[in-house]
């Protein structure tokens, strides 16, 4: 099997040959091993109740201070006598590049997935999971570099043509012609991000639909594209919303690179083009260190959304993928 | 697999493998449908919408030339697809368009895979070796921002990014290797819950585990809180779930036949698991620790309230600030100093080879061919359906 996947391998996998279980008998030193992984176990536990513990233990007093205007409002001031904490405005900027990056990522995993599974020959097929492998190891700091120096000057075009010959959409809407450090530079960046976990969690559920079922539908005449969308993508249909859902999460949550492209502002900024925007992680990377107690527990407020929202999502992800769809009519 | 296939084994002339069946017992491939002369349609296709761009933008004020490749790309699949549906018919069309889609698309992904090492090497490969052993001893407290980049270095950083990783690989190659085998080898309602959070855990933002170490070993040590222990902490929060999931994968995958016959030959069951079940998988085990070491040099930004960074040699990662080279780049390249932006490119090629190295360690560990497990005795080669 290949192992080189790691956030995704083996959702659903079928196990074919499991032991049965045994009860032998117990020695002392079993008792001793089984205690040992039991408290490895624990560490796990303990680990993500205290992230909770403490994030919400520092996230009292922004939320005493500003209620419900932490999520309602758009005005960050984090200094001076009146401080102001609305994280509106990066919340929106998070969901957008989450958005542009699905966008940009889903299609283009979901080309690789089936190009690997179905369409590659056997001799490329390694090279390709390899090259997957590879995005995914890179480290997102030189994704951000790359947005940064390289794709932002070569995308100046595609964006200054959007923004003249669709500007009737307002997102596309950009006044003064800058471009660069936008949201959409940061999206495509964080939507090639994606790509490696929804390419791999896609793939393991597509590997999986019915091979009969394949060849009976290449056998009857069908080309390979009806077997695509005939077999493999009503099967795999419910695994690709937990590739999707998972790549949503990481999307969410990405932060060196969003951080070195966006020039942040924390309004709702929805010129998509143009430079401005917030993002949370990127909020609370640039701000966390310079800024007083309370600043900084309104930081943690933004980060323990965020954590909240990614671990739901996670969750809802395994539920979805863990249960690939059998039905076939 | 072959689902036609109905001799039983005593038919005559049943072998027991089917000769047409491909190598490794793997599933048959389809045999190219392309009728003759495809060729032909696909390269004309190709030439006369090229053609067609080339004389209508001639009439164009502007030729940016991606959206000339643009339109060429859209011209031919619409050229290609016409051409398709006239002499074979809709279904052919449709799937030859499906095939040049998904090519077109999987090799998007590709683009940017190859212009970030390119960029990275063409700048950064430059700075490095011109000041060659200089600038990996060298650190950054004796250079000021304007100075040219033979005074400074990444020595600092590297020795950082050393300790930092490596620490975090000792607290959690353990705990992750123990967690793995209980989660594969007991099965029980904490088994269960340990897997769930294991695997919400594993998107964790890596913002989430640097704030979480500021709030909870930082802030209250006061000013002297920043250290390289404490960035090993938060990367030791994002290596555990992936290895322990990758570990648990890998362990899953021996055959439970092998476990069973240890515990028939009377083997106590902490023996199973550390001497048949980790050896068998280690190949797989050594991948998992290596992939979850490189994403960890990789990681900025729970460095960033933890270790802080620091432009000086801090050779002890328990107190004071320290750098790590993503940190360091990252800091450097948001200069507005060109000779710091140039210390920073060579700091992310300095990143980018130590990652490439460990992804090619991991695949080479991943592949290892069974003459290197002889050493192992006790285990049966090829046990591990590869």
């Amino acid at each position: 099997m290949t192992v080189m996947a790691p956030p995704s391998v083996g959702f659903g996998r079928p196990v074919e040959d499991v032991p049965v279980p045994l009860k032998p008998a117990q020695t002392r030193a079993d008792k001793v091993f089984l205690a040992m992984l039991l408290v490895a176990s624990a560490i796990v536990l303990l680990a993500i109740v205290a992230i909770l513990y403490f994030l919400v233990d520092s996230s009292v007093p922004a939320i005493r201070y500003a209620g419900l205007h932490l999520i309602t409002s758009e005005h960050w001031a984090q200094t001076g006598t009146h401080q102001q904490f609305g994280l509106l405005g990066a919340l929106v900027g998070t969901v957008m590049i989450a958005a542009i990056a699905l966008m940009v990522g889903v299609p283009v995993s979901l080309c690789a997935a089936l190009l690997i599974n179905e369409y590659a020959p056997r001799s490329a097929k390694r090279w390709m999971t390899s090259a997957v492998d590879l995005l995914a190891v890179l480290p997102s700091l030189l994704y951000g570099l790359w947005g940064l120096k390289v794709l932002g000057n070569q995308i100046y075009g595609f964006t200054k043509w959007l923004s003249v010959h669709a500007s009737f959409i307002p997102l596309f809407r950009e006044p003064d012609a800058t471009f660069g450090n936008s949201i959409f530079v940061c999206g495509v960046v964080v939507g090639i991000m994606i790509i490696p976990i929804v390419t791999s969690v896609s793939r393991e559920v597509m590997a999986q639909a019915p091979r009969d079922a394949c060849e009976a539908a290449m056998a009857l005449g069908g080309t390979k594209w009806g077997m695509v969308t005939d077999v493999i993508l009503p099967f795999a249909r419910n695994g690709i919303l937990g590739a999707v859902l998972l790549g949503l999460g990481r999307a969410l949550g990405e932060t060196v690179a969003v951080l070195l492209i966006l020039s942040q502002t924390n309004v709702i900024h929805l010129n998509i083009l143009g430079p401005g925007g917030g993002q949370i992680p990127a909020l609370i990377a640039n701000n966390f260190e310079s800024v007083n107690a309370l600043a900084k527990s309104a930081l943690t407020v933004s980060g323990l959304l965020l954590f909240i929202t990614i671990l739901a999502i996670n969750f809802t992800a395994r539920r979805v993928v863990g249960r690939p769809q059998i039905a076939m009519q | 697999m072959t689902m036609l296939d109905t001799r039983t084994a005593d038919s005559p002339g049943y072998s027991g493998v089917d000769p047409r069946a491909a190598p490794n017992g793997e599933r048959p491939t389809a045999r190219r449908r392309w009728s003759p002369g495809a060729g032909w349609e696909f390269l004309g296709s190709l030439v006369a919408a090229g053609c067609l761009v080339l004389v209508a933008f001639q009439f164009a004020s502007a030729r940016p030339l991606d959206g000339m490749i643009a339109c060429w790309f859209l011209g031919f699949l619409v050229l290609y697809g016409a051409l398709s549906r006239l002499l074979h018919g809709v279904r052919i069309a449709k799937d030859r368009l499906a095939t040049v889609c998904i090519i077109a698309g999987a090799a998007v992904a590709l683009f940017p895979l190859i212009e970030i090492i390119v960029s990275v090497i063409a700048q950064g490969a430059p700075v490095v070796f011109s000041h060659f052993p200089s600038f990996l001893i060298h650190d950054l407290s004796t250079a000021a921002p304007s100075d040219p980049v033979w005074k400074g270095g990444m020595g600092h950083a590297i020795v950082g990014t050393f300790e930092q990783v490596g620490l975090a690989t000792l607290f959690t190659v353990p705990v992750s290797m123990l967690t793995a085998i209980f989660l594969s080898e007991t099965s029980s309602a904490f088994s269960r819950l340990v897997r769930t959070i294991v695997d919400c855990m594993m998107g964790t933002p890596s913002i989430i585990a640097g704030i979480f170490v500021y709030l909870f070993w930082v802030e209250p040590k006061g000013s002297s809180g920043f250290s390289g222990f404490a960035a090993s902490i938060a990367l030791a929060i994002l290596m555990l779930p992936i290895m322990i999931r990758t570990a648990e994968e890998v362990i899953r995958v021996v055959p439970g036949s092998l476990r069973e016959a240890a515990l028939a030959l009377g083997a106590p069951r902490w023996r199973v698991s550390l001497r048949i079940v980790l050896p068998t998988a280690r190949s797989g085990l050594l991948t998992a620790v290596i992939l979850g070491v490189a994403l960890a040099v990789g990681e900025t930004a729970p460095a960033l309230f933890t270790a802080h960074g620091s432009p000086r040699y801090n050779i002890n990662p328990f107190s004071g600030p320290q750098a790590n080279l993503p940190l360091q780049s990252f800091q450097l390249i948001l200069s507005p100093n060109t000779n710091q932006v140039r210390e920073g490119w060579g700091g992310a090629f300095i990143l980018v080879s130590l990652v490439l190295a460990l992804f090619v360690a991991a695949r080479v560990a991943g592949s290892s061919s069974p003459r290197s497990r002889r050493r192992w005795r006790h285990t049966p080669k090829e046990v591990v359906p590869s």
